[in-house]
């Protein structure tokens, strides 16, 4: 059977007034039925864009999808018209934005936004399609959903908005549900329970998921696998704890050590990873990285490393993946 | 909500006040007074009549008390007495009234309707041929002015095609039935009515682009599109929505200039309406004309921005719930 979803060698060039930038440059990825994907990197590497390149919402111009292919289950979406993509979006595919106070329609009822999404792909009528809303409120715990049914957003706080994009996504049962930084926006302790009931959702319904954050210890906590993004490529790919054990890539690894942990008793402080991603018009010859990695030899700033086969579904684009065993996670970028 | 329209009462009651203190007051420094105006042209130089008017008129008063006698009389729908005209202010105005709403109101109704349109067509299209075309046409109309406008339909419409009447409200020495005088004045009316709402409208198809622009990049337009809606019902259903308020802001700014807002197309037009009205009061230094007519539009400004408020409330929740 087709993995559910397969990005192979996506391309995504921004057409601006500068020139022709590479925003994605032969990105892959895969994610099979009720797995959960976690999609990790800095801001600017390319998370978001490859998202909206799913859902075919990428703000066109400028962004455009040049080359490779979004299969899911086998079926290529850039090769969709409009409308047949018009279907997928929501009924197939389903995606939470970050921020839930803006992702809603402010003058609309919360009932009114979820009932909308409902009968754009089932044939309900209204006052089934009211009592589905309903449901849907329920399964994601909002108290009082009833009354809430015809509640603003303004009404409602991140945490609950949060909660109806969420039974919005999932409101027309899609297979892949792509969350986009879903807690980013949220009070840490309402993070934790959007989190949960994301996971639980997952578990119930056996969607795959795409997990988008920044956050290393959320991915360590929902990922089965995780895919390293970075400067819109694929820097390091490994299922979940192999990944934090055995990480192969020096971004991976700077990662790492710049993600607190709890109860860690030794209170080493925090390494940071000095710099930061480089600009879409300033990508350098070589490795992405390069300018910012502490391993970096000269051969790093001549030619990108291809991806390096690890171990069975673990990869690294890095000349020295193989040799990183030995090295400290902590003492990289130190 | 109920303490709030109090509130708005109040502000209007104040507002229409303050217009009339400042108006009294500055036909009061004009030189000359309303009695030599009356006289002047008469001729009239008998002491006894003279005296006889000024009683007539009040202006025997200090002015402070003709200022409150005026005040209290406006709240009782009495704007005080034309002598030109020999009939009450408050009819005369009346009776001119419903020809200048027709007009401003069918100007605006265009402008709305072809503002509204162009706006949405060219934020939809921005950047391409339809967007050009609309901007370029929406700055003509705005830069040109309304007469010049009017002068040009007229000369194109009406004189050189001959298609429609060159002016006035009626064509005069004919005689209709019903159904033939709504069609001779729809006729009269499309030149001023285009005229002014060509002008108004590219204000409104301004506002609205922008307006609409800026919604188009706001977060919940695109969960409106992963939710697997149309384009088309994004923009109609969400879009157009919120990209609404500022639109009836506008309007409502408008709605309060109704009454001056046509001086200068009645004039061009011969539009027997307010603003004709008001520049042959101005001329003849009709001041008890004047000032009715002012004091009218400080509560046309009034109600129409009591009816923003409420199309504000039904438009937007947030405002509701505050």
């Amino acid at each position: 059977m087709a993995a559910l979803l397969e990005i192979r060698d996506l391309e995504v060039d921004l057409f601006t007034r500068r020139g022709v930038l590479r925003a994605i440059d032969r990105f892959s990825l895969t994610v099979q039925h009720g797995e959960t994907l976690g999609l990790v990197g800095e801001s600017g590497c390319g998370k978001s864009m490859t998202s909206l390149a799913i859902m075919g919402l990428l703000p066109v111009p400028p962004a455009k999808i040049t080359g490779g292919a979004i299969l899911l289950e086998g079926r290529d979406l850039t090769k969709l018209s409009d409308s047949k993509m018009q279907a997928v979006r929501g009924r197939e595919v389903g995606i939470i934005f970050q921020d839930p106070m803006s992702s809603l329609n402010p003058v609309y009822t919360v009932g009114d936004q979820l009932v909308e999404a409902i009968r754009c792909h089932f044939k309900l009528d209204r006052r089934a399609a009211a009592k589905r809303a309903l449901d849907l409120l329920d399964r994601v715990h909002i108290p009082d959903a009833r009354r809430r049914l015809d509640a603003y957003p303004h009404e409602l706080s991140g945490g609950m908005n949060q909660r109806v994009v969420i039974a919005m996504a999932i409101a027309c049962e899609p297979k892949l549900l792509i969350a986009d930084e879903p807690t980013t926006a949220l009070d840490v302790t309402i993070q934790a329970q959007i989190i949960e009931l994301l996971k639980e959702i997952q578990r119930e319904s056996r969607m795959g998921m795409v997990f988008i954050t920044h956050d290393l210890g959320v991915i360590a906590d929902v990922a089965d696998r995780v895919t390293v993004m970075y400067a819109g490529k694929k820097a390091e790919e490994a299922p979940v704890d192999v990944l934090f054990d055995d990480p192969r890539h020096p971004y991976t690894r700077g990662l790492i050590g710049a993600t607190p942990k709890p109860g860690d008793e030794r209170r080493h402080r925090l390494v940071e990873i000095p710099g930061t991603v480089p600009g879409l018009a300033s990508r350098p010859k070589g490795c992405a990285f390069a300018n910012r990695c502490p391993l970096v030899f000269e051969r790093c700033h001549v030619e990108a490393p291809a991806l390096v086969h690890q171990a069975e579904g673990h990869a690294a684009a890095c000349f020295l993946a193989d040799q990183m065993e030995d090295c400290d996670v902590a003492s990289v970028g130190a | 909500m109920k303490r709030s329209i109090v509130r708005r009462l109040f502000q209007i009651i104040s507002l229409i006040i303050g217009v009339i203190v400042m108006n009294f007051t500055l036909i009061q420094m004009a030189p000359g007074s309303l009695l030599d105006i009356m006289t002047s042209e008469q001729q009239v130089t008998d002491p006894a009549t003279l005296e006889h008017l000024r009683h007539l008129y009040g202006l025997d008063q200090s002015p402070l008390v003709q200022l409150l006698r005026y005040t209290w009389s406006v709240f009782t729908f009495d704007l005080g007495y034309s002598y030109r005209q020999n009939a009450p202010v408050f009819d005369i105005i009346m009776a001119q009234l419903p020809s200048t709403l027709l007009l401003m109101l069918t100007s605006l109704g265009v402008a709305v309707t072809l503002g509204m349109i162009a706006g949405v067509v060219a934020s939809v299209k921005v950047n391409k041929v339809w967007d050009v075309v609309i901007s370029l046409a929406a700055v003509f109309f705005f830069a040109a002015p309304t007469f010049w406008l009017g002068i040009m339909l007229i000369i194109f419409f009406a004189v050189q095609l001959d298609w429609l009447p060159v002016g006035g409200m009626t064509t005069i020495g004919e005689q209709f039935g019903p159904v033939g005088h709504v069609i001779d004045v729809l006729r009269h009316l499309i030149l001023p009515a285009l005229s002014l709402g060509l002008f108004y409208a590219a204000i409104y198809t301004r506002v609205m682009r922008a307006s609409m622009l800026e919604v188009f990049s706001l977060d919940f337009v695109r969960t409106a599109r992963a939710k697997g809606l149309s384009k088309t019902r994004v923009i109609l259903a969400h879009v157009f929505r919120n990209a609404l308020l500022p639109v009836v802001t506008l309007l409502g700014l408008q709605l309060g200039t109704v009454l001056g807002g046509s001086v200068v197309i009645e004039a061009v037009f011969s539009w027997p309406g307010i603003g004709s009205l008001m520049l042959d009061s101005v001329m003849s230094r009709n001041y008890p004309v004047v000032l009715g007519v002012f004091v009218l539009s400080a509560v046309v400004v009034a109600i129409a921005n009591l009816l923003v408020d409420l199309a504000y409330y039904r438009l937007d929740p947030r405002i509701r719930s505050r």
